[in-house]
C-alpha cells in the first residue's frame, strides 16, 4: 500500500509498529509535492528541511520509547491563515507577503505539541474571502479532480493537498463554507466546527464572529483525530468555550442508533443541480438502509442567509482588515503624499478586488444611518437562523444537504460574477451565522467525474454525532 | 452683556492596573524606552486576540462607585474605528451604547463661597483602551515621525460631565476634586504631566439680552488639555473669544450649517489660534456629526502659545462606525462583586471634609487643606488629632508647619519623619502646659532634622531629652523670674522710658530678652510681670 494513498489512521499505525518512520512517510509527501505541486498548486510555503528535521525528531523520540503525541510524524498541510511563528504567513495577500509573525497560532501550538509534522502553508482566496481559490494574490490552484476546475474556496489549497495526495491532513478555515465546499470540491472529508470549540488565537481574522478553523482529511477518522488535536479551551481566545473535548477518533466508527435525518425542504429548490440532488438523496436512501428514520423539517429563514452572511461577514472584515495600513507592518505603497495618501495607496495596491469589494460593502453596512438598516437587521436576522436550527435539531440529530449547489465549476467561470460565486455557499453559510459545526463528506461524483459532497450539520458542540453519522454514510458508501 | 457660562468636561484617566487592558503587557510610564511593552495583542499583529483585565473592570466598577453612578447590569465592548499611526489595529476598544456606568454625580466646594458645595452631574463613565503615541520630528530637519505603542493598551476610564459647570474657575476645582477622588481611591494617579489624566472640555455661552430672549453660542470642544492651570485658562480665554465672535457675528447654535467647532488653546499668548495646516481657507473647519443636536466645534489646545486652535482633519474621523466587538463577550456584573468593591471603598474626600469639620470643629479652609493633601495626609492629621486630643491644634500644625516641611523637603506625607504619635506626644505636652508652642516648635525642627528618632519610642525619649537639655519646661517660678525680669529692666532703660511714654511696642523686645534667658517662661506670664514692674 503506498504511503500518499492511506489514510492518517493507517499511517499512524505503522509508524506504531515501527513499518514505516515519519522521516520516510514525510519524505514520500515532499516528493510527491515536489513532482505534483506546480500542477495543482496547492502549497504558498513548504519548507524541506524543516518538516524532515521534526520527522527525525519524532522517529528519535518513538525510538527511544518515549511519549509522544496525538499526532506524532503525521505532516499536516496549514492554510496560510494560521500564524506559525518564523514562516511567511501571507493570507495570499500582498498585503502580507513579507510578513512573518513572531509567534505560533494556538491550533499551530497544538499541532507542534501533538507532534505533527508541519509540512507546509497552503493556499486561498486571499484573507479567506472567496469560494475558489481564485482570489489569491500568489497563484492559482487547481482541482486534482480536474485540472481545468476550481478546487473551492477558501482552504482551496488545503483540499487539493489531501485530494492530491500531496497530505494525508490538513487545516482549514471556515467563515462561511471555506472548509466545506473545498472539502466536496475535491472529495475530501471537511469539518467546520462549533463556534468556540477551536481558538481563533493566530487565525488571521476575517470575519470574527464566524471565523472557526477546522480539520480536513481523506477520511472521516483522519478528520475526527485532526480534531481531537486541536480542539479545546484557550484563555486567549475569549470567545472559545472551555469545556471538554470528547475522543472523537476512539469513536468516530461507532454507528448511531435510531438516527434522526432531517431534509430541509427549502434546500430543493432551483439552481440545485440534479446530479449533486440525486447524490443527496442517495445518500438518505443510505441512511434509510442503516435504519435512520429521514424526515422533512424547515428552516423556514434559511432564504435571508445569504444576505445576512455578506452584511455580518463583511463589515467585521472591513473592520478587522483595516490594521492593514502600511503603517507598523506588511506591505506599505511606495509613492504617496502625506499619511491619508500613504492610506489609501497602501491598501488600494495591497489588497485585491474581492478583498476591496467586501471592505467597501462592510464599511457602507457600519456607517451612521445605514448601521440599523444594515448590520442591525443583519444581527436580527442570524438570531432567528439559529433560532430555525434549535427549533429543528428538538426533532433530528443532524440536517443532512447538499454542500454547495454544483459541483466545482470551471476556473474563472464565475470571476466576474461576485454573485453567483457568493450563491455556491448558499447551503454552507448559515451552519456559521447559527455557529453550528459541519462536516462534508465524499457522496459520489457527476458524470464528469467531478466529487459531490454531503454535507451533515448538528446542534453545537455535537461534533461526535456529526463525525460518527458521517462515518456511518462513509463505510456504507465505500468510499475511503 | 449678561451671559452664563455653560461647561461640560470629559476626563481620561489610566488605571493603575499591573498590566493592559488587554493583554498582559506591563502598564508602566516609561517614554524613554519605546516600544519594550508591547506584544502581539497590543500591537494588532494580525490573528491577535484581546482577553479582558478582570482587574481593570473592579477599578473601573471602583470609580463608578465613588461617582455615585448605576453600574450596569450588562455591558460590551465596542469597536471605535479611525485611522491614525499611534492605533495599531486602526480601531479603539471602547464602550459606546452600554458604558458600564451612568448618571452619578460628584459633588464640589464652591471655592468663592467656602463649606458651600455643588452637585456636579456625571453622563457616564466607561471603560477604553488608550492609544500609542506619535513622537513627530522636532529637529526642524523633516525628520520622520516615530511611533511608540508602550501606551498602547492601557486601561482608560473617560468621564463624562453634565454640562453643570458654570465658570472656568468651577470646571478646575470639578477636574481637581476628580483627582483627589481617584488618587483616593488608589485607582489612578492622576499625573497630568505623564497623561494619566486628560481632559477635554466643551463650552458655550447662553447670552441673555435685554428684551428677555435667551441665545446659546455654538458650542466648542477644546482638546489637549493637560494643567489644570491650562484648563482654567483656556476656557477663560474661550469665553471671551465666543462673546467677541457673537459680538461680530450673532452665530447661535441652532443656526443652520453650525457645528461644534475644536480649537486649540496657547497658554503663553493667552489666545485661540487656528492650526496651521494645509487648505488654509478657514479657522473653521468643520465635520459632519450624524446628530445635528451635537453639533459642536472641535479645537485643539496648544500649551506653548496658549491658545485653541481649530482642529482640522477630522473629517475622515466623523464616522467612527462603532459596532460591537466580536472578539469579546460582553460582561455582565451581578450584585455580589457590586457588594464587594462597595465594602472596600475608602471615605471620599467630600464626606472626609463634612466629617472632619464636625468632629474636630475646624474650619471650611483648613479641612479643605488638610483633605486635599490627599488621603495619606488626612488620615496623618487625623491620627495626630486623635493622638493629641485637641483637633484645631492638630490642623493648625499640619497646615503649617508639616506642610511647609514636606514642601521644603519635597516630601510626601508618607516619607515624613514624625510618625504622628510622635508629634501628637509633641503637642500634647503644649495643651498640658509643660512647652510653650515655641518650645514644641524648637523641639519639632530638632526631631525632623536627627536621625536618632527613627522609631517612635525613641523620638518621645529625645523630646523629653530635649526639653531638659535646653531648660524648655515651663517655669511657673516668680521668684526666678522676678530676677531675670529685674536685670533686664535694669539693662534696657530706653525701652522702659518708650514703654513708660506709651510705646505697647516696646514691651515686646523686653519680652524676647527674657525668654532668652528663661526658655521655659510662659511668654503671658512674663509679659503680665513686666508691664507690672514698669507701670
Amino acid at each position: 500500500m503506498s504511503i500518499s494513498g492511506a489514510t492518517a489512521v493507517e499511517l499512524l499505525a505503522r509508524m506504531e509498529r515501527g513499518d514505516l518512520s515519519s522521516a520516510e512517510i514525510t519524505g514520500a509527501f515532499l516528493d510527491r509535492i515536489q513532482s505534483h505541486d506546480e500542477q495543482i498548486g496547492a502549497f504558498l510555503f513548504v519548507d524541506r528541511d524543516a518538516a524532515l528535521g521534526q520527522a527525525e525528531q519524532v522517529d528519535a523520540r518513538r525510538k527511544a520509547g518515549r511519549r509522544v503525541g496525538k499526532l506524532a510524524g503525521l505532516p499536516v498541510a496549514v492554510k496560510d491563515v494560521l500564524c506559525v511563528k518564523g514562516q511567511p504567513t501571507t493570507c495570499a495577500s500582498r498585503m502580507l507577503r513579507s510578513f512573518v509573525p513572531p509567534y505560533n497560532a494556538h491550533v499551530v501550538d497544538r499541532l507542534n505539541t501533538e507532534d505533527a509534522v508541519l509540512i507546509g502553508k497552503t493556499n486561498m482566496d486571499e484573507f479567506a474571502m472567496g469560494s475558489s481559490t481564485e482570489n489569491s494574490a500568489f497563484k492559482q490552484t487547481c482541482n486534482p479532480w480536474n485540472v481545468q476546475c476550481t478546487p473551492g474556496g477558501s482552504s482551496g489549497g488545503s483540499a487539493a493537498a489531501v485530494a492530491a495526495e500531496l497530505a494525508p491532513m490538513a487545516i482549514g478555515s471556515d467563515t462561511g463554507g471555506s472548509i466545506r465546499q473545498p472539502a466536496g470540491f475535491c472529495g475530501v472529508v471537511g469539518l467546520k466546527t462549533t463556534y468556540g470549540r477551536v481558538s481563533r488565537y493566530g487565525l488571521v481574522a476575517f470575519a470574527s464572529s464566524l471565523d472557526q478553523v477546522g480539520p480536513l482529511a481523506n477520511d472521516v477518522a483522519g478528520a475526527a483525530l485532526l480534531l481531537e488535536a486541536i480542539a479545546g479551551h484557550d484563555p486567549r481566545d475569549s470567545t472559545c468555550v472551555d469545556r471538554p473535548v470528547p475522543q472523537f477518533s476512539r469513536t468516530v466508527d461507532e454507528p448511531l442508533r435510531g438516527l434522526k435525518v432531517g431534509v430541509v425542504k427549502e434546500h430543493f429548490v432551483e439552481g440545485l443541480d440534479p446530479e449533486v440532488e440525486s447524490a443527496v438523496l442517495a445518500a438518505l436512501g443510505v441512511y434509510r438502509s442503516l435504519g435512520a428514520d429521514v424526515r422533512e423539517i424547515r428552516l423556514p429563514h434559511a432564504k435571508y442567509a445569504v444576505a445576512a452572511y455578506y452584511l455580518i461577514a463583511s463589515s467585521e472584515a472591513s473592520s478587522n482588515l483595516a490594521r492593514y495600513d502600511g503603517v507598523h507592518y506588511g506591505f506599505r505603497a511606495e509613492k504617496f503624499d502625506d499619511l491619508i495618501d500613504m492610506y489609501a495607496a497602501t491598501r488600494g495596491e495591497g489588497f485585491g478586488e474581492e478583498v476591496k469589494r467586501r471592505i467597501m460593502l462592510g464599511t457602507y453596512a457600519l456607517s451612521a444611518g445605514y448601521y440599523e438598516a444594515y448590520y442591525l437587521k443583519a444581527l436580527k436576522v442570524r438570531r432567528l437562523i439559529r433560532d430555525d436550527f434549535d427549533r429543528a435539531f428538538e426533532s433530528v440529530d443532524v440536517i443532512a444537504s447538499p454542500v454547495s449547489p454544483t459541483p466545482a465549476f470551471k476556473l474563472g467561470e464565475l470571476l466576474d460574477d461576485p454573485l453567483a460565486m457568493y450563491l455556491s455557499d448558499i447551503y454552507t453559510l448559515s451552519a456559521n451565522l447559527a455557529g453550528i459545526p459541519g462536516i462534508s463528506v465524499p457522496a459520489g461524483k457527476s458524470g464528469n467525474g467531478l466529487p459531490i459532497g454531503l454535507q451533515l450539520q448538528a446542534p453545537p458542540f455535537e461534533e461526535e454525532r456529526l463525525l460518527r453519522a458521517a462515518r456511518m454514510f462513509e463505510r456504507e458508501k465505500g468510499e475511503g | 452683556m449678561n451671559y452664563s457660562i455653560i461647561i461640560g468636561l470629559e476626563v481620561h484617566v489610566q488605571l493603575l492596573t499591573k498590566t493592559k487592558l488587554f493583554c498582559g503587557c506591563l502598564n508602566l510610564f516609561n517614554p524613554d524606552n519605546p516600544n519594550v511593552q508591547t506584544c502581539p495583542v497590543c500591537l494588532g499583529l494580525p490573528g491577535s486576540l484581546p482577553v479582558m483585565n478582570g482587574e481593570a473592570f473592579r477599578l473601573a466598577l471602583k470609580t463608578g462607585l465613588a461617582l455615585k453612578c448605576d453600574i450596569s447590569q450588562f455591558t460590551k465592548w465596542d469597536r471605535k474605528q479611525y485611522y491614525y499611526p499611534d492605533l495599531p489595529k486602526a480601531y479603539q476598544i471602547s464602550q459606546y451604547d452600554l458604558p458600564f456606568s451612568h448618571d452619578g454625580w460628584l459633588e464640589i466646594e464652591l471655592d468663592a463661597k467656602p463649606g458651600t458645595t455643588k452637585k456636579i452631574g456625571i453622563i457616564r463613565a466607561h471603560l477604553e483602551e488608550d492609544a500609542g503615541k506619535n513622537m513627530h520630528d522636532e529637529s526642524g530637519r523633516g525628520l520622520d515621525s516615530r511611533v511608540d505603542l508602550n501606551r498602547c493598551g492601557t486601561p482608560l476610564v473617560e468621564i463624562v460631565s453634565e454640562p453643570d459647570l458654570r465658570s472656568p474657575q468651577e470646571a478646575k476645582t470639578f477636574l481637581e476634586e476628580l483627582k483627589l477622588l481617584l488618587r483616593y481611591l488608589g485607582v489612578s494617579d492622576c499625573n497630568m504631566q505623564e497623561g494619566s489624566l486628560r481632559c477635554d472640555a466643551n463650552i458655550n455661552l447662553h447670552i441673555h439680552t435685554d428684551d428677555g430672549h435667551q441665545y446659546a453660542t455654538p458650542i466648542v470642544e477644546i482638546k489637549n488639555l493637560n494643567s489644570f492651570r491650562g484648563v482654567e485658562a483656556s476656557l477663560q480665554y474661550e469665553v471671551q473669544r465666543q462673546i467677541s465672535e457673537w459680538n461680530k457675528t450673532g452665530r447661535k447654535l441652532d443656526d443652520p450649517g453650525v457645528e461644534k467647532e475644536t480649537r486649540a488653546w496657547d497658554p503663553n499668548h493667552g489666545v485661540i489660534f487656528s492650526q496651521p495646516g494645509k487648505k488654509q481657507a478657514s479657522d473653521y473647519r468643520y465635520f459632519k456629526l450624524d446628530d445635528p443636536t451635537l453639533a459642536k466645534e472641535t479645537r485643539g489646545w496648544d500649551p506653548n502659545r496658549g491658545v485653541t486652535f481649530s482642529q482640522r482633519g477630522k473629517e475622515e474621523a466623523s464616522d467612527y462606525r462603532y459596532f460591537p466587538d466580536p472578539d469579546l463577550v460582553p460582561v455582565t456584573v451581578s450584585a455580589e462583586p457590586i457588594d464587594e468593591i462597595r465594602a472596600t471603598l475608602c471615605e471620599f474626600p467630600a464626606d472626609r471634609r463634612k466629617r472632619f469639620r464636625e468632629a474636630y470643629d475646624l474650619s471650611a479652609y483648613d479641612v479643605s487643606v488638610i483633605v486635599s493633601q490627599g488621603r495619606a495626609f488626612a488620615d496623618y492629621f487625623e491620627d495626630v488629632a486623635q493622638g493629641c486630643g485637641n483637633g484645631k491644634q492638630a490642623a493648625n500644625w499640619c497646615t503649617q508647619d508639616v506642610l511647609r516641611e514636606l514642601n521644603e523637603r519635597q516630601r510626601t506625607i508618607e516619607r515624613f519623619p514624625l510618625r504622628p504619635e510622635v508629634l501628637s506626644g509633641l503637642l500634647g505636652k503644649v495643651n498640658t502646659q509643660a512647652i510653650t508652642v515655641k518650645s514644641a516648635r524648637e523641639v519639632f525642627v530638632e526631631l525632623i532634622a536627627d536621625s536618632e528618632t527613627k522609631t517612635e519610642q525613641a523620638a518621645l525619649w529625645k523630646i523629653d531629652r530635649l526639653i531638659e537639655e535646653r531648660g524648655l519646661a515651663v517655669v511657673s517660678d516668680t521668684g526666678e523670674l522676678e530676677a531675670v525680669i529685674g536685670a533686664i529692666i535694669e539693662k534696657n532703660p530706653k525701652a522702659v522710658a518708650d514703654f513708660q511714654a506709651g510705646k505697647q511696642a516696646a514691651v515686646g523686645s523686653l519680652i524676647g530678652q527674657v525668654m532668652r534667658d528663661v526658655k521655659g517662661a510662659d511668654p503671658k506670664l512674663v509679659r503680665q510681670m513686666l508691664i507690672e514692674k514698669m507701670g
